[in-house]
């Protein structure tokens, strides 16, 4: 399968601090990835530079994705390219309504292609399937939304936006068994309607991975993918914790 | 005629003025008055009313409040107290002088009418120059005439209620309207009428250097209902203009107003407008105002409870967008009666400089028990260089009233630009879907063709506003 993100020797740093420390990761069109990591180790930080977060500054390094080199490129150059980023902590836009904003988003991404009577009916399908009430499209973004409900709303922009890579960050926490399963569905659905999207999955519960199957795992510790391999990797994390890699990494050092 | 839209303000086109019926001179004398009144054939009454008002208007000083640097600059010598552009009102669009229908038909005016609108008045300069009612209101008895009509066909109604809610005394720019006043709209709705679709006036200053007065005075009649829109607009001078409104609305016994304005001034237009509405016992008052333009506005719509379980709202939008605006709005409610109700809802946004102020004035006099009262004022600054601030008072003299108050001043934050921008907006489309969010509460409550064109109006304002 051709190579969607490649990404060579990755530092990213925050007012001047480095979190992200030469970073080398690859991935192909269709695949889904794990990321794992112990909190604090960098996964919010390595999603938010791939999504050209302008505080994350990066020192080194390249981004390519489907063959155009996007180091320099803004936020939304990036979604247009086929890049998404389903947020850890959605943020709230008061007064402006999720139809309204998908809608727009929707506009800018693929121009002006769909009637609104065709868009509605789309997004209440894609509602259906993450049983999201319909009342939620007048409501406004995330505002007053239980975290579950944003959870299901990033799912949700996805569905819409059809990304060729989604970077799902944490869309899993703070979710009940029922909703996980839900968000987990939902993902799957939109993979198996579209087998050459990637999902660039960041969780750090192993839980998530029982629904959703991934080609690689890889760990985060302190800045850098210390350890990489097949679904097994997980497993093996579940039961021997993060200290295990922490101290192979010592090791290493 | 060419069409002169700039980029700055989409309504600066001005038209020629050369078959204008009458044009007074520059400054104002007990003559021009007199003479205003002569030509409008008005009764006795009103035209001593015009003089004593004037001779307030000399004696009153300035008001002290709002930007009184910038009103000190108002060179009342160099105005065009009164221009007549048309011999007569017209009910016929087609008979509309061509100059003056060229400009609403730009505006979009008779468009608007036709879609839903249940009646239009459109002022220009000093005169209404056309009207319309649809008949099935006017077989009901609801009247809706420009104020001259009014004063001309239901004296005894005028006589009854003209001035009684602001009288010439109130401010300088109260007793300037009252002398020299010329247009805006008389509307009585009788008992138990109900008018479902909104009754709409347009405002449009033409001339440079133009005072426009115009004196609006709604009647709501026990049990009834209306809603008034009124638009402005004026071209784009080098030198200022005046626009000193005076409107006065009276809410009966279960009666409901609701005064929907969008004002869109060119940036030199003083616009110092006085409101203000009584509500009788059960009554319903709501103040919808919609402030962008202009060079300096200073109109805080108020509203007397003064009848148990009357209820006023009033709910603002201001938009100062450059250096050279300043946008002092806001509201007052004055609780007379008990079991009265009230919410003030004001929304600023300030950019590139500009300045907006909140001004604000809740009174609970003695008496009247168990008010309830929530004020919300939230001001959004888009930039370092801009200003926002809030003058909140609060005057209460009884005991176990509910008042609820909260201000916020608030910036775009980077993370919810990035939370868009993540999804394909750009930007100034980022910035943008987060000034109409914030402005939201104030663009629902309005008529759905409203509500687009402020949304339009605000992008205009906004276009380039990533610096
Ligand atoms: N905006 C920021 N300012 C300063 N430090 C930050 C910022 N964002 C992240 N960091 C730091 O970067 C490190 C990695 O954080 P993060 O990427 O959020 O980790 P994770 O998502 O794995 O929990 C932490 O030490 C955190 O404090
Ligand atoms: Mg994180």
């Amino acid at each position: 399968m051709a190579e969607l993100l490649k990404i060579k020797n990755l530092s990213i740093g925050i007012d001047g601090k480095e979190i992200l420390h030469g970073l080398n990761l690859e991935i192909n069109s269709g695949e889904i990835h794990a990321v794992m990591g112990r909190n604090g180790s960098g996964k919010s930080t390595f999603s938010n530079a791939l999504m050209g977060h302008p505080a994350y500054k990066i020192s080194t390094g390249e981004i390519n994705f489907n063959g155009t080199l996007i180091n320099n490129l803004k936020p939304n150059e990036r979604a247009k390219l086929g890049l998404f980023l389903g947020f850890q902590y959605p943020l709230s836009i008061p007064g402006v309504t999720v139809a309204n904003f998908l809608r727009q988003a929707n506009k800018a991404l693929k121009g002006d292609a769909v009637s609104p009577r065709d868009f509605r009916k789309l997004l209440y399908e894609k509602m259906d399937d993450l049983e999201i009430d319909h009342v939620f499209a007048t409501r406004y973004i995330n505002d007053g939304f239980s975290g579950g409900e944003k959870k299901r709303m990033e799912i949700l922009q996805m569905a819409m936006l059809e990304p060729k890579l989604a970077i799902l960050d944490e869309p899993d926490s703070g979710l009940d068994i029922d909703s996980l399963k839900l968000v987990a569905q939902s993902i799957n659905k939109y993979k198996e309607k579209n087998p050459s999207v990637s999902v660039l999955l960041i969780t750090h519960y192993q839980r998530m991975l029982d629904y959703i199957k991934p080609d690689k795992v890889h760990v985060f510790v302190d800045g850098n993918i210390v350890e990489s391999g097949g679904p097994e990797l997980a497993l093996e994390l579940e039961k021997k914790g993060y200290d295990w890699l922490t101290e192979k990494e010592a090791v290493k050092a | 005629m060419a069409l002169e839209l700039n980029n700055e303000y989409q309504y600066g086109f001005h038209d020629s003025e050369e078959n204008y019926a009458f044009k007074s001179g520059r400054g104002l004398t007990k003559e021009i008055v007199l003479s205003i009144s002569k030509m409008k054939n008005e009764p006795q009454w009103m035209t001593e009313f015009r003089l004593k008002s004037l001779e307030i208007f000399y004696k009153k000083p300035m008001p002290k409040w709002g930007n009184t640097q910038l009103i000190s600059e108002i060179d009342f010598e160099n105005i065009f107290y009164y221009v007549k552009s048309s011999e007569k009102q017209e009910k016929n669009w087609e008979d509309v002088p061509k100059e003056i229908k060229n400009t609403f038909d730009r505006l979009g005016i008779p468009e608007a009418e036709r879609k839903f609108l249940a009646g239009v008045s459109a002022q220009y300069e000093s005169e209404v120059v056309y009207h319309s009612l649809r008949e099935d209101l006017k077989k009901l008895g609801v009247l809706f005439l420009d104020m001259d009509s009014g004063l001309r066909e239901h004296p005894e109604i005028v006589k009854k209620y003209f001035s009684t809610i602001i009288p010439p005394e109130d401010n300088k720019f109260a007793a300037l309207n009252s002398a020299v006043w010329s247009g805006g709209s008389f509307i009585y709705v009788p008992p138990n009428t109900k008018v479902e679709i909104p009754l709409q006036a347009y405002f449009r200053i033409n001339t440079e250097n133009m005072g426009q007065f115009e004196r609006t005075l709604i009647i709501a009649d026990e049990g009834s209902s209306v809603h008034y829109i009124e638009g402005c607009t004026a071209p784009t001078y080098s030198s200022d203009s005046l626009h000193s409104a005076v409107v006065e609305l009276i809410a009966l016994k279960n009666a409901k107003i609701r005064y929907t304005t969008i004002q869109n001034w060119s940036k030199n237009v003083y616009n110092l407008v006085t409101k203000r509405a009584v509500a009788h016992e059960g009554a319903v008052v709501e103040w919808l105002d919609g402030n962008m333009g202009s060079k300096l506005t200073m109109k805080y719509p108020s509203i007397y409870l003064v009848g148990e379980k009357a209820h006023g709202e009033v709910v603002s939008v201001a938009l100062a967008s450059g250096s050279d605006q300043h946008q002092d709005a806001g509201a007052k409610i004055i609780h007379a009666a008990p079991n009265t109700t009230s919410v003030i809802i004001s929304k600023s946004i300030s950019r590139n400089g500009g300045r907006a102020s909140y001004r604000g004035l809740l009174k609970v006099l003695k008496g009247a028990a168990n008010v309830k009262s929530s004020v919300k004022c939230d001001a959004l600054m888009l930039d370092e260089k801009s200003r926002s601030d809030t003058y909140p008072t609060m005057e209460i003299d009884e005991q176990g009233v509910q008042i609820e108050h909260e201000a916020t001043v608030s910036k775009i934050e980077d993370e919810k630009l990035f939370y868009l921008m993540s999804r394909g907006l750009s930007e100034e489309q980022a910035k943008l879907m987060i000034v109409n969010g914030f402005m939201e509460p104030f663009v629902k409550e309005l008529p759905m063709e409203y509500a687009v064109e402020l949304n339009r109006l605000i992008e205009l304002e906004m276009e380039g506003a990533v610096g």
